[in-house]
């Protein structure tokens, strides 16, 4: 089992038995359809999981924040409850849990091990059909108390949307503080509900754009520590960097290729303008795939790694383009009314997210791969740089209101904005896939 | 507002009232300019310093909105850039380019970086040696005007010509 960091190693799961006898049913309880108009979220009903202490109390509440901010459920407010769960392994009483319009009933507790793991267990209950839905155990160290409470959201989500869930991620992003003309950009690196801020470098010099590999153990990103603005490549955990080639000019705008092997950048013409490359992180081959007297950047992999999606203003003002993963076929997908940037091809390759510019507006975006079917899903002042959830059904940004920038997520229907909390200003964030 | 109106007929004096205005907002680590230099104003610079540049000769041009065309009055700015670095040859010359925040940051770093080519490719063209110029992009990352409206957007799309290397 690959994992994103040392101590989650320890992080297992096994399938609980069902309570009920009854064979499953494979439908999903919510159903995600971004051009519904309102999706009604599913009331829930979340107890607090037994034992542990605060701790069962704690994942209970990790588990309906994760689950509320997806727009997705209600959680029903704990004080309206009638059943007191005291056998969290047992059946619950249906009727009490229908009567405040529970859907679905989520019980558990969580216990210490003898060796000093943490043992937590979630059962979710359909109270209609009077049955389980699902149940699993994990076991896992003090460290990733919160990841236990992620990745039981997560199968809560999955088992009741019929789609993979978000909430067992990190964000990389930039940390930023002081005053708008010496503004300090830190790497810094977080769950996606924003604890466990742990930060990557000491400000020194402007860091910018970080975006994670598909292994999840490094991160590449534009820094000026040398003076000239380079792409550098970040292990993690051990802190280990690199450089990514050695070009003469300023190198920016790295992303990973869907495999990992290579990164694709902007590299700086000597008259000014901008071309994409992309280098072989093993033979450290570099790969032109633009060559225009124009501003070439902002290039992102779909992600079977066939095709590549930027931004360039060879046609007069900033739009989006698409071409082969090798340069070829180079067509502009983007004619509205508007500049268009920073595109993001979405994990599930069916969409492409952008940051649009029209009536002295930012808007977050997203179009067909062909660039049909454009909606706006978030308008603002000041407002850039898109992210997929690994899922493709949520984007993260960041929007500067009130003195600085600050990180906001939207789902596909545009409906459900949240704010993520960070202590200071942040900016560029980057979503990493599910941990493992 | 009255003052205002009777400074608007005083080109010279508009000038200097603009210069003065950057000054203000600049950043104090890169002293590129009279107040960070704790100067009060012309006259007052050793020529051939860099403070005789920054003062008297004007060390920044400024951009219209997604552009990196050199503006009549930037080119003047640049002659007589171009004719004092001539005259001192002593300088290594670093060109600066910056962008507004009205455009995404990875956009925004090419477009300071078209800039300072520009500024650069016009220094050039009057005859500063290629090999003491370097060009480098902030984007929009460092703003010296920090508010959220036109008349700070438009100081910050700048080049600054910035001096290095042997000076006084």
């Amino acid at each position: 089992m690959r994992s994103f960091l040392k101590p989650l190693l320890t992080i297992a799961a096994m399938a609980l038995g069902m309570a009920a006898v009854v064979p499953m049913p494979a439908w999903a309880l919510v159903e995600l359809n971004v051009n519904k108009g309102n999706v009604e979220p599913l009331p829930i009903a979340i107890t607090d999981f037994q034992g542990g202490d605060a701790l069962g109390a704690q994942i209970s509440q990790i588990v309906t924040a994760d689950l509320k901010r997806s727009g997705l459920f209600a959680p029903i407010d704990k004080s309206a409850f009638i059943e007191k769960i005291t056998n969290p392994d047992a059946a619950p009483r249906f009727d009490d849990w229908k009567v405040i319009n529970a859907q679905a009933l989520v019980t558990g507790s969580v216990s210490k091990e003898a060796d000093g793991r943490i043992r937590a267990q979630y059962r979710l209950w359909d109270t209609f059909a009077g049955q389980q839905m699902a149940g699993e155990q994990f076991f896992a160290n003090d460290a990733n108390q919160r990841r236990v409470a992620h990745i039981i959201a997560d199968a809560i989500y999955e088992r009741l949307t019929g789609e993979k869930g978000y909430f067992d991620t990190r964000v990389v992003f930039i940390d930023e503080s002081g005053a708008k003309n010496a503004r300090k950009k830190r790497l810094a690196i977080m769950d996606q509900d924003g604890a466990n801020v742990r930060y990557l470098s000491d400000g020194r010099s402007i860091v910018l754009t970080p975006r994670f590999s598909p292994n999840r153990q490094e991160i590449t990103y534009m820094s000026y520590e040398s003076g000239q603005p380079r792409v550098y490549l970040l292990q993690i955990e051990t802190g280990q960097r690199e450089l990514v080639g050695n070009f003469p000019g300023m190198t920016f705008a790295p992303r990973f290729s869907p495999d990992g092997q290579k990164v694709i950048m902007s590299l700086l013409r000597d008259d000014g303008n901008s071309n994409i490359f992309a280098m072989d992180l093993r033979s450290r081959s570099t790969t032109r795939l633009t060559n225009s007297t124009a501003i070439d950047t902002s290039p992102s992999y779909s992600p079977d790694g066939s095709k590549v999606v930027f931004t360039s203003d060879r046609g007069g003002r900033a739009q989006i383009y698409v071409m082969g993963a090798d340069g070829s076929g180079q067509t502009r997908i983007s004619f509205g009314d508007g500049v268009y940037s920073t595109p993001v091809w979405s994990p599930r390759g069916d969409l492409i997210a952008f940051t649009k510019q029209t009536g002295g507006e930012f808007q977050i975006g997203v179009m067909k791969t062909d660039g049909s079917g454009e909606r706006i899903l978030s308008s603002g002042f000041q407002q850039e740089g898109p992210t997929w959830a690994p899922n493709g059904r949520v984007l993260m940004f960041f929007r500067d209101s009130n003195g600085g920038p600050k990180l906001v997520s939207v789902d596909l229907t545009g409906r459900n904005e949240q704010p993520i909390p960070t202590s200071n200003f942040a900016s560029d964030p980057a979503w990493s896939p599910l941990l493992e | 507002m009255g003052r205002i109106a009777a400074l608007t007929r005083n080109p010279v004096m508009i000038a200097l009232v603009a210069m003065l205005a950057i000054a203000g907002c600049a950043s104090k680590k890169t002293p590129n300019n009279a107040a960070d230099l704790g100067l009060n104003g012309a006259g007052a610079a050793t020529p051939g310093s860099a403070q005789d540049f920054t003062v008297n000769i004007g060390d920044r041009i400024f951009f219209d909105t997604d552009s990196s065309s050199i503006r009549a009055d930037a080119q003047t700015t640049l002659a007589r850039q171009a004719q004092w670095l001539n005259q001192y040859k002593q300088y290594a010359i670093v060109v600066e380019g910056h962008a507004d925040e009205r455009g995404t940051r990875e956009y925004n770093l090419a477009l300071g970086a078209r800039r300072a080519a520009a500024a650069r490719d016009f220094l050039v063209s009057k005859g500063v040696a290629s090999s003491r110029l370097k060009t480098i992009s902030y984007g929009k990352e460092r703003p010296v005007a920090v508010c959220d409206d036109i008349s700070c957007w438009s100081q910050n799309r700048r080049a600054v010509t910035t001096l290095s290397g042997a000076g006084s």
